[in-house]
């Protein structure tokens, strides 16, 4: 019993994390097929090792063939990858402010302020989402306020473009990156930065030179929380992105919602994994010499 | 500086809160139009009320994230456990990797693998592939918040109980759970909240008649803005809230000792 225990979570992983994705990798090199498996080639387990010579035979590169050769699969893989840094970079901008103002404010202040941001973070993302659309849409309350106010003539047509996109992602990403950010400036000797302005740096300077390197831990892990789930992103360019804005995410859910494709399906998850793994190992990196720098 | 401090929480805050409060406030609009003012009314909470279908999602939604979040939590703190007690054991990192691997995972391949598994083993599509799917979610939840305590826990006092002649398993039942206890609750009422929300996961793994809130919701809201979604929303994002200030407030207050 004792020694079971501990397994137990990991048999459980084992099961319903790595074994899917095993899955879905064989699935993505089967041969076109819609709906039902069984997919071929099946693995013939009985077989032996001339079963696994056979079964990598039969494997199947067709799904993968269309991904790089349809401009639709292209497109969405390089418009996902772009929102998703383009996002990141806007949420690196204004999610440092924000954490860096939490870590100063008033100890007493500190954790009514680390709730505020923690409970958009749970807050229902659905909801959160459905919330812009009334606000972006062309007779929408932006739309409305900033015609009161003069600025605009008519109507903004900024719901369903990439636009909107963008806006959706900073918005329901911030708290990724400020809690992370602030995990980090808030451990932050301040005796750092009082030196730094002891030896004459403005409150800029030491900023720039002190705290934001140090920051750097923070900042790669809001980054990669943010980035990799962004890339597999579906609600936000589905509701926010019309039908212009293609991002692999949704793409996947079509592929499996609408034309049932699911070895293809399988095979555009594949595409995303491999494309996230890459800035995950990078991040994993920068966080690790950030946080030996910081030592 | 100070002044740009409080120009950069205000200015954050209100971005993060502002759609938000739109949102519920427009819940109390009498007019049917969602962007125009017709007066204070609760007329769509009447409507809410009287909607068998959304009050039927609501239910499968509640009893999945009550089932889900219970096996994350024993599961979680397990894995906790495993990985703060074992020290460093063959493949330590591969399991830390496992156990993060759901939090950062895509949504859309977490959902799609989970399926094509639960049709490989020949599973029914159902409300017990979607408690599969959100308990393995909040697992890495669990396990990094219960995780975080036993970091900062005193080792001393298992020491202590243990010189006093308590074997292990008594050791940990007075001295380690007691003292975990509030990251455990907190633990299980956020993975409760990420099933409660979860739309993508859900809309994989389930089957003809195991339709969750969100899926009910989402099906609604590709229709377009309607002041019902709107009163739903409110109600949901007041619960999760009060849950989420309850499990902030129990991790706050066990601040190692």
């Amino acid at each position: 019993m004792k020694r079971f225990l501990p397994v137990l979570p990991f048999l459980w992983l084992g099961a319903f994390v790595l074994l899917p994705v095993v899955i879905t990798l064989k699935i993505s090199l089967s041969a076109p097929a819609t709906a039902q498996p069984p997919y071929l080639p099946v693995l013939d387990w009985s077989a032996g090792l001339e079963g696994w010579g056979s079964f990598l035979e039969a494997l199947d590169f067709t799904n993968f063939e269309t991904l790089a050769q349809d401009a639709l699969y292209r497109d969405a893989a390089l418009s996902s990858l772009t929102l998703a840094a383009i996002a990141t970079a806007i949420l690196a901008l204004i999610g440092t402010p924000i954490a860096h103002a939490m870590a100063r404010a008033p100890a007493r202040m500190q954790p009514i302020l680390l709730a505020l941001v923690i409970v958009p973070f749970w807050t229902s993302f659905l909801i959160r989402i459905y919330a812009w659309i009334a606000i972006l849409k062309p007779e929408g309350l932006l739309s409305a306020a900033l015609m009161k106010l003069g600025l605009i003539a008519r109507p903004l047509e900024i719901l369903n473009t990439q636009g909107a996109v963008l806006i959706g992602l900073t918005y329901a990403y911030l708290p990724f990156m400020v809690l992370p950010l602030y995990a980090v400036l808030a451990k932050l000797d301040p005796r750092l930065t009082e030196a730094a302005a002891d030896l004459g740096a403005g409150p800029v300077r030491a900023f720039w030179s002190v705290t934001l390197p140090l920051a750097r831990p923070g900042l790669a892990a809001g980054a990669l929380l943010c980035f990799v789930p962004m890339v597999g992103e579906f609600i936000i360019p589905d509701l926010l992105g019309g039908s212009d804005t293609l991002m692999l995410g949704r793409v996947l859910w079509s592929e499996f919602f609408s034309n049932r494709d699911w070895p293809l399906a399988s095979a555009v998850a594949i595409l995303v994994l491999v494309l996230v793994l890459g800035p995950l190992l990078f991040f994993r990196e920068a966080d690790r010499d950030g946080r030996e720098a910081s030592r | 500086m100070r002044a740009l401090d409080r120009a950069a929480l205000i200015l954050g805050l209100g971005f993060l809160y502002a759609p938000i409060l739109m949102l519920a406030v427009y819940s109390f609009n009498a007019s049917a139009l969602v962007t125009v003012w017709g007066g204070f009314s609760t007329r769509w909470y009447g409507v809410l009320l009287a909607d068998g279908p959304l009050l039927d999602a609501a239910r499968v939604s509640f009893l999945v994230a009550l089932c889900a979040a219970a096996i994350a939590t024993i599961l979680g703190t397990l894995a906790a456990l495993a990985l703060d007690r074992s020290g460093f054991f063959a493949g330590r990192r591969a399991f830390t990797g496992l156990v993060y691997a759901p939090l950062v995972m895509p949504e859309v391949i977490t959902g799609l693998s989970l399926l094509l598994l639960f049709v490989g083993l020949g599973l029914d599509r159902g409300i017990l592939t979607i408690v599969i799917a959100h308990a393995t979610l909040g697992l890495g939840f669990v396990a990094v918040i219960v995780g975080a305590r036993l970091r900062g826990l005193d080792r001393s006092l298992e020491d202590a109980a243990s010189d006093l002649g308590a074997g292990p398993a008594r050791v940990f039942a007075t001295v380690t759970l007691p003292l975990i206890a509030p990251s455990l609750a907190a633990g299980f009422l956020l993975a409760f909240t990420l099933s409660l929300d979860d739309l993508v996961i859900a809309s994989f793994v389930s089957g003809p008649g195991a339709t969750t809130l969100p899926m009910r919701l989402y099906s609604q809201v590709r229709l377009g803005v309607n002041p019902e979604i709107n009163a739903a929303s409110t109600l949901l994002v007041a619960a999760v809230t009060a849950i989420v200030l309850t499990a902030s407030w129990l991790t706050g207050r066990n601040d190692p000792v």
